[in-house]
């Protein structure tokens, strides 16, 4: 393909973007998938008559039926139930958890790149601090010293998640704030305080919003993980995670209690990623 | 050489703010850290004993920089559970590691080169559309699953590989450790190959590939000599910036393929409420990433001679 035929190209796709979310595949897609398995999770009762906590253990580790869907796990607990109840928990925990990162991370992000100087120095140098650390090694270290649940889950995701917000939204206002509409509001004598909530943040908040559509994502991953580790979601509650932990040792004879679980946080994130990535072409047209 | 030194100069307060972080742990914990950590049937001696050790009765101040002068002795406290220093322990368990990290990263190369290459040959074709969707699914996959699925089907269904453990001998290793760090190589990929294309497709637009092409180099001479040593510079940053990725799921890939490295002493210590242990790793895991962050950027300012310090 030569120069000039992509540059003929361009404008066509610039107009394809614009004709609206519906018109986005991924988008629709994701928002579909998602929708699906919201309904799913919520409607938990509807869909399974099974509690997902109650044992049977007159049938373990039996094989789908007409009864149980996908069978039951060693301690005869129905395994579409747990399936259902343990996305309720889980999707739960992470809409919850990708929120205090959001809004920590969006506000330093803010406050970093508006006023630079020391603020941006303090803020950015402990941004740095806290990249240190692998994600996984400080959210098990958090969860580990503040004890297993889920209240130490939301502390450790938002200790380690603000920070990518922050680098966002920082590096966003910096471009922002040279604009002219902010010198216009500057000179017109706003607050700062103003300038930043009415003008730049609704300007520079669709980043930050499309790269929480990968980080609920990765909280998931986390929750789901910490979990597996024991560190999470504490039984008898059902979750993704725990119920990985227990099938594994049954994966010779009973693959589906490992497998199935992982299926369900693949295609949440898959519902997510599909969304992030449609909303990404949608809200920032000419980047791909 | 500027460069480096200056680099060198930012690391300083990034390191004390790890080695604050990790002092800070202690202080985290609900009550009193020394009942918390040796539990309920402690005697008061044996709790008097700990606050003494680790200097708990004193100012906090006083306490960080009891910690910091101890840790510039290469102490790291005594662990709990196995008696012994902490230090050494982690000493002990670090070569599985290392050997997790570089395996993966050499392992996530081999993949992704190859399908960014394949993506980036024709933009928006079914190949790259194809590859483009490899982040959708594989971002949101645990890699303890996917590890335990690699284990089932080749090492307990195929028995081409061993179920678990490090192996004896490179040859060893290498056979051993392949599941592990395929499984961690795969958690890598998407965004090694999403940054990878991106830049190959930036490289393809540039001038000099144009004057290549109405030159007449073929195709794939074209893509060797041009497009992938243009690449491979985002190639080794991508990994940099995605080092603690990396090194934080080796640390549970390795309980899943139990595989003595300092990420599987942390999980058994974090069961065993080892402390010092769970301490002294986390601050090895930061140390390890502030290292290659470093090295990645010092190799990325000697190969790449655009690139300056200007913060």
């Amino acid at each position: 393909m030569s120069a000039a035929s992509l540059v003929t190209v361009a404008p066509e796709r610039a107009q394809a973007r614009k004709s609206g979310w519906y018109r986005q595949p991924a988008l629709l897609v994701g928002l579909i998938l998602l929708a699906v398995i919201l309904f799913m999770v919520i409607a938990a009762p509807l869909l399974t008559s099974y509690n997902p906590v109650t044992q049977d253990l007159g049938a373990t580790l039996t094989g789908p039926s007409a009864h149980h869907l996908l069978g039951t796990d060693q301690l005869g607990r129905d395994t579409w139930s747990r399936l259902l109840y343990g996305g309720r928990v889980d999707l739960q925990v992470a809409f919850i958890a990708v929120l205090f990162p959001f809004v920590l991370g969006t506000i330093l992000g803010s406050l970093a790149g508006y006023f630079g100087g020391w603020v941006d120095l303090i803020i950015m140098r402990v941004v740095d601090i806290v990249v240190a650390f692998p994600f996984y090694v400080l959210i098990i270290a958090l969860v580990f010293v503040l004890g297993p649940g889920e209240r130490s889950i939301y502390i450790a995701i938002t200790v380690v998640g603000w920070v990518s917000y922050a680098r966002i939204i920082r590096g966003e206002i910096l471009v922002a704030k040279r604009q002219e509409y902010v010198l216009a509001a500057q000179s017109g004598g706003l607050s700062n305080l103003r300038i930043m909530g009415r003008h730049l943040l609704p300007n520079v908040i669709t980043q930050a919003i499309i790269y929480a559509m990968s980080d609920i994502v990765q909280d998931i991953l986390a929750i789901v993980t910490l979990s597996y580790l024991g560190l999470g979601i504490q039984p008898p509650t059902p979750d993704w995670g725990s119920m990985i932990a227990n099938g594994q040792n049954f994966l010779t004879t009973h693959w589906q209690l490992t497998t199935l679980p992982g299926l369900a946080v693949v295609v949440t994130g898959l519902a997510l990623s599909l969304i992030g990535d449609g909303l990404a072409d949608l809200l920032r047209p000419g980047q791909s | 050489m500027t460069f480096v030194v200056r680099r060198l100069l930012l690391l300083i307060p990034v390191a004390i703010g790890v080695t604050i972080i990790v002092f800070f742990m202690i202080h985290l914990i609900p009550g009193d850290p020394a009942r918390t950590i040796l539990g309920i049937h402690a005697t008061p001696k044996a709790i008097a004993i700990l606050h003494q050790e680790w200097g708990l009765n004193r100012p906090l101040a006083s306490q960080y920089w009891l910690f910091l002068d101890r840790l510039l002795h290469g102490n790291l406290g005594t662990s709990l559970f196995y008696g012994q220093s902490a230090a050494s322990l982690i000493a002990g368990r670090l070569a599985p590691t290392i050997w997790l990290i570089v395996y993966a990263a050499v392992l996530a190369i081999a993949v992704s080169v190859p399908l960014a290459m394949i993506a980036a040959s024709r933009k928006d074709g079914i190949r790259d559309q194809l590859v483009r969707a490899v982040p959708l699914f594989g971002l949101g996959m645990p890699p303890f699953w996917v590890g335990l699925l690699l284990q089932y089907a080749l090492a307990l269904s195929l028995h081409a590989f061993p179920v678990t453990g490090y192996g004896t001998g490179f040859v060893g290793h290498l056979h051993s450790m392949f599941l592990p760090s395929l499984t961690v190589a795969i958690g890598l990929s998407p965004v090694v190959i999403r940054s990878l294309r991106a830049s190959m497709l930036n490289v393809l637009g540039a001038d000099y590939i144009t004057t290549a092409r109405s030159k007449g180099v073929p195709n794939g001479r074209l893509f060797v000599r041009h497009v992938l040593r243009n690449a491979v510079i985002p190639a080794v940053t991508v990994l940099g910036i995605n080092i603690g990725f990396l090194i934080g799921s080796t640390l549970i890939v390795e309980n899943v393929f139990a595989i003595p490295g300092i990420g599987s002493l942390m999980i058994q210590s974090i069961f065993n409420r080892d402390f010092p242990v769970v301490q002294g790793v986390t601050l090895v895991f930061g140390v390890m990433v502030v290292l290659v962050n470093l090295l990645t950027d010092v190799t990325y300012a000697s190969l790449d001679p655009r690139v300056r310090f200007d913060r």
